[in-house]
């Protein structure tokens, strides 16, 4: 699944509205993990070459929690205050107790969210999704050209995504598009807009890749140039005036062409929760990269001790963590010194300034990767799809390509 | 974008939205895909009174009964809706 999947730039973009209203509504609590993020298996039919999933994923398919184990984890952290539940992966639909989850999650009254690629959604499944409660689909759509579509996703999807939006469609479920946005597509901004109007689509996030896990792995492969993002931003935006309410389109913009970073996750351990396919407990998607920090397991201590006493979530809540320039810079409070995955992977260092920040000691490593994504050389270099077999290889270190420059592998 | 609100007007949550009282907030909340509002308690009195046959004057009515001891109230309440049609909260039924 795609990092933006989640929303936290939606989340990001309600918090900011309410804090320009006039008082009526107050700020989201900060202290309790109103976002349960449920990564229900890594096993996945498609082979995305920007999917965010760990490189070595293969390791977590063999030990996946029970639905006893998720069942028990949603009624936990709903005690805790969880509201918002994402059901994804790897591709949910692969496990076939998608729908006791459903029902859970509804007796439990949680506004529930599954992400997909569509692929395994069939009118039975959905009838028995929309009976037992749940409350949107978000489906990922790739390109308006099969060619691309059935490239980047490395299978051949494109006729099943469209059938698939109309049966969303026809169960009386709000349309939420994601599209990753890449070098290969990223010219037919106007045509995929048109394609999610045509559809019937409420909502559209425009993600632009963040570079992690595979994606991270494909960066010169990906990364469009800057001109490309600002004229798509541009069509974005005339498009949102031509549609107005009807159709809401988030475009969610890549972190290494601003000069400052994303403030992620809205924070380390302040809203959001993942619950990983074997049962980890991480703050965000990519915490597994860090050094010397051993996450919590579901199976051991349950989700209120990971959540409020397990050092892992404690390590980097606040802001006491920071050093220079972060500590005394007057902007913190806007990022929070932005990723600290993106910070460690690139720099070696989880408590710098996170790369992407002009003022980061570090930023010429941003710099560096644009350049190096425009030459053409490397450019060349053939894109190292999601496949259980590229992940064997990461898993076991038989292969390091293009991970050595990373402190950790992706 | 002018929205204006008038005293027959009928207003419902819009599709998809969820309305629910949310115990750990202690306060009432707005749940859509990919987001969450969070209510001050007067809003979610508001809301709360949107059965898609109520018209904002009931509303208004309603509330004043309810609180007698309540300043300018309906002013407030004519804001929340002004505010709850800006965001894409709120249909209009009527
Ligand atoms: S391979 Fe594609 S569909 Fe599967 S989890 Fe990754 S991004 Fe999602
Ligand atoms: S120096 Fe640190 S805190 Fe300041 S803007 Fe950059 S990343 Fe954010």
């Amino acid at each position: 699944m795609t990092q933006a999947s989640l929303g936290d730039s939606v989340v990001q973009k309600e918090v900011h509205a309410q804090q320009q209203n006039n008082g009526v509504a107050a700020n989201i609590t900060h202290t309790q993990p109103l976002w349960l993020l449920a990564e229900v298996t890594y096993r996945c039919p498609l082979h995305c070459a920007f999917c965010y999933n760990p490189t070595d994923y293969d390791k977590h398919t063999q030990n996946e929690l029970s639905t006893e184990q998720w069942i028990q984890a949603l009624r936990d952290a709903r005690k805790m205050g969880a509201i918002q539940l994402g059901i994804s992966g790897g591709e949910p639909l692969l496990r076939d107790d998608i729908e006791d989850i459903v029902i859970e999650a509804k007796k439990l009254g949680y506004y529930s969210n599954l992400i997909t690629s569509g692929v395994g959604l069939t009118e039975k499944r959905i009838q028995a999704f929309k009976e037992g409660g749940l409350d949107h689909i978000q489906l990922s759509m790739h390109d308006i050209t099969e060619e691309i579509n059935n490239f980047i996703t490395n299978t051949r999807t494109f006729e099943l995504k469209k059938k698939v939006a109309a049966m969303i469609k026809n169960h009386g479920y709000p349309m939420v598009l994601n599209v990753v946005i890449h070098r290969y597509n990223i010219g037919h901004i106007k045509e995929i807009l048109e394609m999610a109007e045509a559809l019937g689509a409420d909502y559209v996030e425009l993600a632009n890749t963040q570079y992690y896990g595979w994606s991270l792995v494909n960066r010169s492969q990906l990364m469009p140039l800057k001109e490309q993002i600002d004229e798509a931003e541009r069509i974005t935006n005339e498009f949102r005036q031509k549609v107005g309410n009807k159709m809401k389109i988030f475009f969610v913009v890549p972190d290494y062409f601003g000069n400052r970073p994303k403030k992620c996750m809205n924070g380390w351990g302040e809203v959001f929760m993942i619950v990983t396919a074997n049962g980890d407990v991480l703050p965000c998607h990519s915490a597994r990269v860090l050094p010397g920090i051993e996450f919590p397991n579901v199976r051991e201590k349950g989700l209120e001790w990971a959540w409020k006493d397990s050092p892992a979530f404690n390590k980097y809540r606040g802001d006491d963590w920071m050093k220079e320039p972060c500590r005394s810079c007057p902007e913190k409070e806007n990022d929070l010194g932005g990723c600290r995955c993106q910070a460690f992977l690139l720099s070696g260092d989880a408590e710098s300034a996170d790369p992407v920040c002009s003022l980061s000691p570090n930023h010429h490593l941003i710099e560096q990767a644009i350049e190096e994504s425009k030459n053409p050389q490397i450019q060349a270099q053939p894109i190292i799809f999601r496949t259980d077999k590229n992940s064997k290889k990461y898993a076991s270190g038989e292969s390091n390509e293009r991970v050595e420059a990373f402190h950790a592998l992706p | 974008m002018e929205n204006n609100i008038q005293p027959t007007d009928i207003y419902a949550l819009a599709f998809h939205h969820r309305f629910q009282w949310e115990e750990a907030q202690n306060s009432y909340v707005i749940l859509f895909p990919e987001g969450m509002v969070k209510l001050h308690g007067g809003a979610g009195e508001v809301i709360k009174r949107l059965d898609g046959k109520a018209t904002v004057a009931d509303v208004v009515a309603d509330l004043k009964a309810t609180f007698p001891d309540a300043q300018e109230i309906e002013k407030d309440i004519i804001g929340m809706f002004e505010l709850a049609v800006s965001k894409a909260w709120l249909r209009k039924v009527n």
